[in-house]
């Protein structure tokens, strides 16, 4: 998409965002911020998101942060920007006496976790730290680059220092500034001018880049993220027409125009080995399809790096949405690629929700294309996201073995499934924090957690924790679902209840419900409260509670006794 | 010089985000929302518009749209 002007940002300040879901965000700098906040607004909008804002005076970090009764924390922000310009940490250098600059990156990163362990303590938002953009003084020339005691060594290392210790802190959130003067250079990101005037670290037109930077930390922090890639196969994942041309005469591989399809495939395997779902969808006949991925020597992709694979001459929309029902998620979490303009032209009109980016004309231009788009951002990473591909490859065969079953529970039986149920550990907390973001459909209330929350969930003797495992003769599905519970008085409130619609209707729904009712038994409860949250997403849930043998109390709360609850049946054993 | 006003009552109209048209004479009194704020985007704007930077000392000292209209007369690229 066209990126709007700062000007364009300040706009938008006028229109209406009454009908936006909003999120509060505080914003403290040492530097002026004015006019970041406003560029946040007006991308907000942009993005669909009504951005409240805080936005603190100048150089006041350490006043809002020290004081527990501050404005920042009185606001009780989700999210809050800490932004800290390198003109300040240039100064900061300059005072600091010579035979101290070689630990200058350490003392700063410290003091700067040491704001994050303050916000944290003090309210429950997410921290978006600004990172530093490198201004190289020269004072050294290139020697700066291999001594410790030059600024431009230190302020790297910092942005090293900071990137590690933003990995422990699970609550808080890199904004890569020195990534973005990377891409845009440091003349298009800074004016000395408007720095020495108004203490603005950035030009106003790089403003609207930056708030895109923090708002996408945040949207894909509130789960909306991209989970699957649809791709198109002649000209787009190589050169050339395989029906035409054959497999040994398609283009592919580190000779020639072949190899821009190479490091395209490259890319999109990363994009695999970090979670993302490859699907194809041509218009071909499936034998030709497959054979490149089977028998071209020079292929990256190959078959087992496909989850969907639809190669038939149906149009492309309905191949999509034969693909998003396999996949079972969100239309929206989709990206189709393809080389033809009327493809995508079609696959837009007649698909809105899913995202078609503008592939450039030329292959050698895929890459840099679509990593400006920035589709893939994530607020998490964890072991599981390696093992999707395979995972949703077992749902196909899964699916073939059901078709062959005459009734679902002798099918159910077959697949001979083990669920296990544990309190959260400190092993489990990426996964049980990403789902808590990723999931859409089946979640009940959809609080999303960041993995620092799940840690201090888990520890707090308020709460009982269960997350669940699931496999099957196919394979393992891993962790598939985390249930949170409340203690109060007499009951269990169950404050988060969700699972991966990958293994919806296998009886896992129910396993979970009756680990529910027999957990709060055994703790001595007499009851289990559900409560149904509805969103845009979770309609398949609105009426799960009472499926499951819950009696309605209200519109949206359950409960069930557990003396008299009827356990559900389930063919799935304990582990 | 007419083509300059012209331009520049472009570039305040887009920023004020209202209709304004301005003469050598106004001054950030004349203009409701011409605060110090709204002053940097203005500059940026002007210098993104005829691709020329001011100086420090020219956005501090410019008094009216007369005197900024010579800084931008005096060195605009296009």
């Amino acid at each position: 998409m066209k990126t709007p002007t700062f000007v364009e940002l300040k706009k938008n300040l006028k229109k209406d965002f009454s009908s936006l879901p909003v999120i509060r965000l505080g914003i403290i700098g040492d530097c002026a911020t004015q006019h970041i906040a406003l560029s946040l607004r007006g991308w907000g909008y942009e993005k669909g998101i009504n951005f409240d804002i805080f936005d603190s005076d100048y150089n006041q970090i350490d006043a809002q942060t020290m004081d527990p009764a501050s404005e920042l924390y009185e606001f009780s922000p989700a999210y809050t920007a800490v932004i800290n310009c390198t003109e300040k940490l240039y100064m900061r250098f300059c005072e600091t006496p010579l035979d101290m600059r070689s630990s200058f990156a350490a003392t700063i990163c410290d003091s700067m976790v040491s704001v994050w362990s303050r916000i944290s303590e003090n309210c429950r938002s997410r921290i978006i730290q600004f990172n530093f953009p490198v201004w190289d003084d020269r004072v050294f020339g290139d020697f700066g680059g291999k001594t410790t005691d030059s600024f431009v060594f230190q302020t790297r290392k910092l942005n090293m220092l900071l990137a590690e210790k933003a990995g422990e802190y699970k609550n808080v959130f890199i904004c890569d500034i020195e990534g973005i003067q990377s891409r845009v250079g440091e003349k298009a990101l800074r004016d000395s001018k408007m720095f020495c005037i108004a203490k603005m670290p950035f030009r106003t037109d790089i403003l609207p880049l930056v708030a895109r930077t923090v708002t996408d930390t945040v949207l894909a922090a509130e789960g909306k993220i991209k989970k699957c890639v649809v791709l198109d196969l002649d000209n787009t994942l190589w050169g050339g027409v395989v029906g035409d041309d054959g497999t040994d005469g398609i283009q592919i591989g580190e000779l020639g125009s072949g190899h821009a399809f190479t490091q395209f495939q490259h890319w999109l395997k990363e994009l695999k080995n970090r979670g993302i779902i490859l699907c194809v969808c041509s218009k071909n006949n499936e034998e030709n399809a497959k054979d490149p991925f089977i028998n071209h020597p020079e292929m990256v992709l190959r078959l087992e790096d496909i989850s969907v694979f639809v190669a038939n001459w149906e149009d492309k929309a309905s191949n999509i949405r034969y693909i998003r029902d396999v996949l079972n998620i969100g239309m929206d979490s989709m990206v189709f690629l393809d080389d033809n303009p009327f493809e995508r032209e079609a696959v837009r009109s007649l698909v809105p929700e899913i995202t078609v980016p503008e592939l450039p004309e030329n292959p050698e231009d895929y890459v840099d294309y679509l990593r400006n788009e920035d589709l893939f951002g994530t607020a998490s990473y964890s072991k599981e996201d390696r093992m999707r591909t395979d995972q949703y490859r077992a749902e196909a065969e899964r699916v073939s073995l059901q078709s062959k079953c005459n009734d679902y529970d002798d099918y159910l039986m077959s697949l001979e499934m083990v669920a296990e149920a544990n309190p959260f550990d400190a092993y489990h907390f990426p996964r049980i924090a990403q789902l808590t973001q990723r999931s859409n459909q089946f979640n009940l209330r959809t609080v999303r957690y960041t993995e620092q929350e799940i840690e201090d969930i888990a520890s707090d003797d308020k709460y009982i924790t269960i997350y669940f495992t699931l496999k099957d003769k196919f394979g393992d599905h891993g962790l598939i679902s985390a249930v949170i519970m409340e203690k109060r008085e007499d009951a269990l409130f169950v404050n988060t209840y969700l699972m991966s619609c990958r293994v919806l209707k296998r009886g896992m729904e129910e396993f979970i419900i009756n680990t529910m009712v027999e957990t709060a038994k055994n703790n001595g409860y007499k009851k289990v409260i559900g409560e149904y949250l509805p969103t845009a997403k979770n309609a398949m849930v609105a009426g799960i509670y009472e499926k499951l043998g819950f009696t309605r109390v209200n519109d949206n709360i359950f409960t069930a006794e557990v003396e008299s609850f009827e356990y559900n049946k389930t063919h799935i054993r304990k582990g | 010089m007419n083509e300059i006003y012209e331009r520049l009552n472009k570039v305040f109209a887009d920023v004020f985000d209202e209709d304004i048209t301005v003469t050598a004479e106004t001054t950030a009194e004349d203009i409701e929302d011409w605060d110090s704020l709204t002053h940097i985007t203005l500059i940026s704007a002007i210098e993104d518009e005829f691709r020329m930077k001011f100086s420090m000392k020219e956005v501090v000292g410019m008094n009216n749209v007369g005197e900024l209209a010579d800084i931008v007369a005096s060195r605009r690229k296009r």
